[in-house]
């Protein structure tokens, strides 16, 4: 090894792979009308135009294969364009949309995880190393859904955690950390980070924390800043839920 | 069996090498043969502190790059036989070090040194990486204000995932909180954090507290490690941290404005 590092004139290294997560809408397409679905769509950019234009975008075809109907991806990835968004990726497919979208250049993500970034499963261990054994082992996306991933060490700032269902952590959240769950999220210490419940559009996902100091809470995309947290229920136990759209922060009040 | 520790903290300018040089000279003294390895390629200060930068004449990349072996870049402490430093390259950068070149290093130094500190650069880069990666225990050095206290968190987050011992699954890194430059009467006036402020957000294990000193500065301007120094405060807490490490059971001190207090019961040593 010596020799081999001893070789100066080489030619320096003029890339590298990082791993980096990114936050992409997702497109949860439920009808294979694409009249209807260009209409709804223009009507959905034209609120924010500034924030659609050229946004990428990833296909979640879970919905339209449950109802069993059929879409042709080349012609629907047209009509998305036509909107200004540019699909990224799709999920949720069957084989024949998978193998569509591949020759079309779009990737396919697996539908277990919920973080788009385009990490392999070694550099996923390396980032939360807890759920990586489940994002492993689960093939079935129903069992997947209702599974709980119980978290017993600190989340630090700048770690991620993604659950698939539930999520119920022990430790401390930390402030800068990000903790998510496509079902309710249960933090028995204290909240300082960020939560985000039911964030595949699930608005009967609940928080619950013994202490919360969160930076951001959120439930099904509807979310609350650490500024905008009435002091009556900072520092103490509270559940928080979604009712008519507007996050409810309540008391837990303890036994004695 | 060896053990490797990193003195880390994510933030710079809190103490590591300070703390760096103070422990390895500790650990030393109490008889056990140490290496202490300056991970800050490129910004080389290790030497300084310890008061070996007349003597350096190969370094840690040399010896990563095959180009002297380890007994020629270890220079024996001058106070201490038990005692050895490797130096960083000053000339280079951080990416001279590369995993396999640091692990290789670790490897040979475990054969012969009982522990192993490795003085982490600033940052959550290349540098620092590799300063935890082969770790078994750490010291993370913080002091009492919000910056250096996230950044800390931070570190920890990344010494339990990231490491070689997360990556393989192993028992985790033993972690460690060192507060430095702790002044009591400043945290009774509300300008500094207290020491339980600074665990209720890390929720760490506290090896010991280090008071702002004066001490400290003169000890680096003299190229002495300030353990040496046993009439300081500073000195004497580092002292304290080394003998705990090693499972020795002493009160924690500095935390309590009690000036009068220490005078009466240890400053005529």
């Amino acid at each position: 090894m010596s020799t081999d590092s001893q070789k100066t004139p080489k030619t320096p290294m003029v890339l590298e792979f990082k791993s980096s997560t990114f936050s992409v809408p997702v497109l949860v397409l439920a009808s294979d009308d694409l009249a209807v679905i260009e209409q709804q769509l223009q009507e959905k950019t034209s609120l924010a135009p500034e924030f659609f234009k050229n946004s990428p975008v990833v296909l979640d075809f879970q919905e339209i294969n449950k109802r069993g109907y059929d879409i042709d991806i080349v012609a629907l990835t047209d009509t998305i364009r036509k909107a200004g968004l540019l699909p990224i990726g799709i999920r949720g497919g069957n084989v024949q949309q998978n193998k569509q979208a591949l020759e079309l250049l779009i990737p396919v993500y697996s539908m277990h995880s919920g973080s788009v970034s385009v990490e392999n499963k070694k550099q996923k261990t390396i980032v939360v190393p807890v759920i990586e054994t489940k994002a492993d082992e689960d093939v079935d996306i129903e069992a997947n859904a209702t599974a709980t991933t119980l978290i017993t060490q600190p989340i630090r700032s700048g770690q991620r955690i993604y659950a698939a269902g539930d999520l119920v952590i022990l430790s401390q959240v930390s402030a800068g950390a990000e903790i998510m769950a496509e079902g309710n999220i249960h933090v028995y210490n204290t909240l300082r980070g960020r939560a985000l419940a039911g964030v595949r559009g699930n608005s009967e996902a609940r928080i619950f924390c013994f202490d919360l100091q969160a930076e951001l809470i959120s439930i099904a995309g509807n979310y609350k800043i650490s500024e905008d947290l009435d002091e009556s229920v900072r520092n103490k136990p509270v559940q928080i839920y979604l009712q008519d759209q507007a996050l409810i922060i309540k008391d837990i009040v303890l036994p004695h | 069996m060896a053990r490797i520790i990193v003195v880390t903290s994510g933030k710079g300018g809190v103490g590591k090498t300070t703390t760096s040089a103070a422990i390895a000279m500790g650990l030393a003294k109490k008889g056990h043969k140490t290496a202490v390895i300056d991970f800050d390629v490129g910004l080389r200060n290790l030497d300084l502190i310890m008061g070996c930068e007349r003597r350096v004449v190969y370094d840690f990349v040399n010896v990563i790059n095959g180009e002297a072996t380890l007994n020629q870049a270890l220079i024996r402490d001058k106070n201490c036989n038990l005692l050895y430093i490797l130096p960083a390259s000053q000339t280079r950068d951080k990416e001279a070090l590369s995993q396999e070149g640091v692990g290789r290093v670790l490897e040979e130094l475990k054969k012969d040194f009982k522990y192993i500190v490795c003085d982490s650069p600033a940052g959550i880069e290349k540098g620092a990486h590799l300063a935890m990666y082969f770790a078994d225990d750490a010291f993370v050095v913080t002091n009492p204000e919000v910056s250096s206290v996230r950044d800390s968190d931070r570190m920890l987050g990344i010494l339990a995932s990231k490491s070689y011992r997360a990556e393989q699954n192993l028992e985790p890194i033993k972690e460690y909180l060192l507060l430095t430059r702790y002044s009591p009467e400043r945290v009774k006036l509300g300008e500094m954090l207290s020491v339980e402020d600074v665990q209720d957000i890390l929720s760490l294990h506290l090896l010991g507290v280090i008071p702002e000193s004066k001490s400290v500065l003169n000890a680096s301007n003299s190229g002495t490690p300030v353990i040496l120094d046993e009439k300081s405060d500073a000195g004497q807490a580092y002292g304290d941290i080394v003998a705990r490490y090693l499972g020795e059971n002493r009160p924690h001190r500095f935390i309590d404005d009690q000036k009068g207090f220490f005078r009466k019961f240890f400053g005529s040593k």
